[in-house]
Formats: C-alpha cells, sequence, structure tokens
C-alpha cells in the first residue's frame, strides 16, 4: 500500500492508495501517529478514495487514530467514493463519529469552518 | 460448474492478500460482478485474519482454506486454523465483539462475514481450531442492498 502524507495548516490528509487490511494497518498506524507528533496535526481526513480494498481491520485502525484526534480536541473527516468502503464505514458505525465527504475539498471546508 | 481448491499456508499476514487474490482469481470462472467478488474477498480477508491473529495469536501455525463452486453458482468457503479456539461463539458473533482491543481490532469480522455472504457457520474447540463455512451464490442479485 501506498501512504501519502499532506499537511494543510493544521489538518493531516492520509491518502491510501492500494489494500487496508490487517497486513497494511500497522505501518500505517505508525507513520499517522509519527506525523500527528512531530507536525502537531489537529485535525485529520483519511482520502480513501483511490483505495481498492479495506476490511474490519481497516476500521480498527480509523477509530484507532479517531480516539487519539479526539482526545486533542480535533475532528476526523473521511472521503470515501467506492460502495464497498461506504458500505463497511455504514456498517460499523463510523458515521456517528465522523463524517464522510465525497472529496478532500469538502471535507478541508468543513473542518476550516469547525 | 463444479470445481474446487484446497490452499495452505503459514499464519503470516503477508498472506492475507495472497487468500483474498488467490480465491478471487479461482472464483472469477462463475463470472461474478465487481460487487459480488469484493463481499467474498473481504469475506476471506476477516476469516483469514481472525485465523492468524487469534487463532495462532501472531504465532506460526497453518491455515488452510477450500473453495468449493457448485453447478447452481453457490460458492462454499471453508477457512480453518488449528489454533486456540473459541470460548463463547454466541458471544464471538456479537457485533463489536473482540477479545483484543489493545491490538485495535473492530470487532466487526463476523459480522461482515455475515453480512457479505449468505450464509456462515461456526465450528471452534478449545486447543483444537476453528472452521468457518460460508456460501454465497452468485448471480442470485441477493447483495442488492
Ligand atoms: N479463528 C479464531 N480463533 C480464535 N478466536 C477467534 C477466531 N476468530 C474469531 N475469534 C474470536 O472472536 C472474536 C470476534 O471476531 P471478529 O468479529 O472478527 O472481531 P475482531 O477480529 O475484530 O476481534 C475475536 O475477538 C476472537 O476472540
Ligand atoms: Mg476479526
Amino acid at each position: 500500500m501506498q501512504i501519502t502524507l499532506k499537511l494543510c495548516n493544521k489538518t493531516l490528509i492520509v491518502k491510501l492508495i492500494g489494500e487496508l487490511d490487517h497486513h497494511e494497518a500497522e505501518p500505517t498506524r505508525m507513520v499517522i501517529e509519527r506525523t500527528i507528533a512531530e507536525r502537531d496535526a489537529k485535525n485529520l481526513i483519511f482520502d480513501f478514495s483511490d483505495l481498492s480494498f479495506m476490511d474490519s481491520s481497516g476500521i480498527g485502525m480509523i477509530i484507532g487514530r479517531y480516539k487519539l484526534i479526539h482526545s486533542l480536541g480535533g475532528q476526523v473527516a473521511l472521503v470515501c467514493t467506492k460502495p464497498q468502503t461506504e458500505r463497511l464505514i455504514t456498517m460499523s458505525g463510523l458515521k456517528k463519529l465522523m463524517t464522510v465527504y465525497p472529496g478532500v475539498e469538502n471535507a478541508l471546508r468543513d473542518l476550516k469552518e469547525a | 460448474m463444479e470445481n474446487k481448491i484446497n490452499l495452505s499456508f503459514l499464519s503470516k499476514s503477508a498472506n492475507e492478500g495472497f487468500a483474498r487474490a488467490a480465491v478471487s482469481a479461482f472464483v472469477a470462472q462463475l463470472d461474478p460482478t465487481l460487487e459480488e467478488l469484493a463481499d467474498i474477498k473481504t469475506a476471506v480477508s476477516e476469516a483469514v485474519t481472525n485465523a492468524i491473529v487469534h487463532g495462532y495469536g501472531h504465532g506460526n501455525g497453518i491455515v488452510t482454506i477450500s473453495c468449493a463452486l457448485s453447478l447452481d453458482k453457490t460458492v462454499c468457503l471453508t477457512i480453518s486454523d488449528a489454533g486456540r479456539g473459541i470460548e463463547n461463539i454466541e458471544q464471538a458473533l456479537e457485533p463489536m465483539y473482540t477479545s483484543a482491543a489493545d491490538d485495535e481490532r473492530s470487532g466487526m469480522g463476523f459480522t461482515v462475514m455475515e453480512t457479505f455472504m449468505d450464509s456462515l457457520v461456526v465450528q471452534s474447540e478449545m486447543d483444537k481450531g476453528t472452521t468457518v463455512i460460508m456460501t454465497k451464490q452468485i448471480g442470485s442479485d441477493s447483495t442488492l442492498s
């Protein structure tokens, strides 16, 4: 899996390309945690628009990062366009904790206004 | 078309992707929709991950998959480990239940398997291992939600 990180003001945008499963969840978690600490990020956007696969290990990884960001007073947003990923997100109740957007720009705009 | 494969591999997390890809390539001969294929891949990923993470507790063991295709286009997947076993299957099947919360497990694995497949049966014996049997009929439109 390929991870691209971008910081936009205080929001860290994490773009994941490939397959997010249990094997990939741990290295992904470590990169995100390190970057949040080093760059003092407040909010987090997961960009899943080029993610070809995700299972419940991905859900566990998202919830883990939500807990951290939430404890720092920030917000987490998801960008998702794939029906399969969206189904998993809905099923696991993530939408009660964070908003799903069709594009990164939409998510950034909302986080700025908050 | 009647057909069958058996796979066995070491309980290494790098094999999770291999298991999904192998089953998906085999099932492709039934001409499933992309959604049906994605459902099957996700269910395989959940069961194989459970064998590796919970069954063998990240230790060494063998995970086996058998995948059978029957004439009515039903895919039957049997995924087994010879690991720790499940003490309380009913509790394990509950959405959000996990015995490994500090491992960032979401407890949604069995719920995903149940939702994405037509049927799910879990057999387990303590210290003997766990077998998950799942079926899904291709072309039945049952995946339309
Ligand atoms: N193959 C297995 N061997 C032993 N225990 C298992 C196995 N599969 C599942 N379990 C048990 O069932 C629970 C629920 O599994 P699941 O729904 O996939 O959630 P998660 O994997 O996120 O914990 C696990 O936490 C574990 O206790
Ligand atoms: Mg699981």
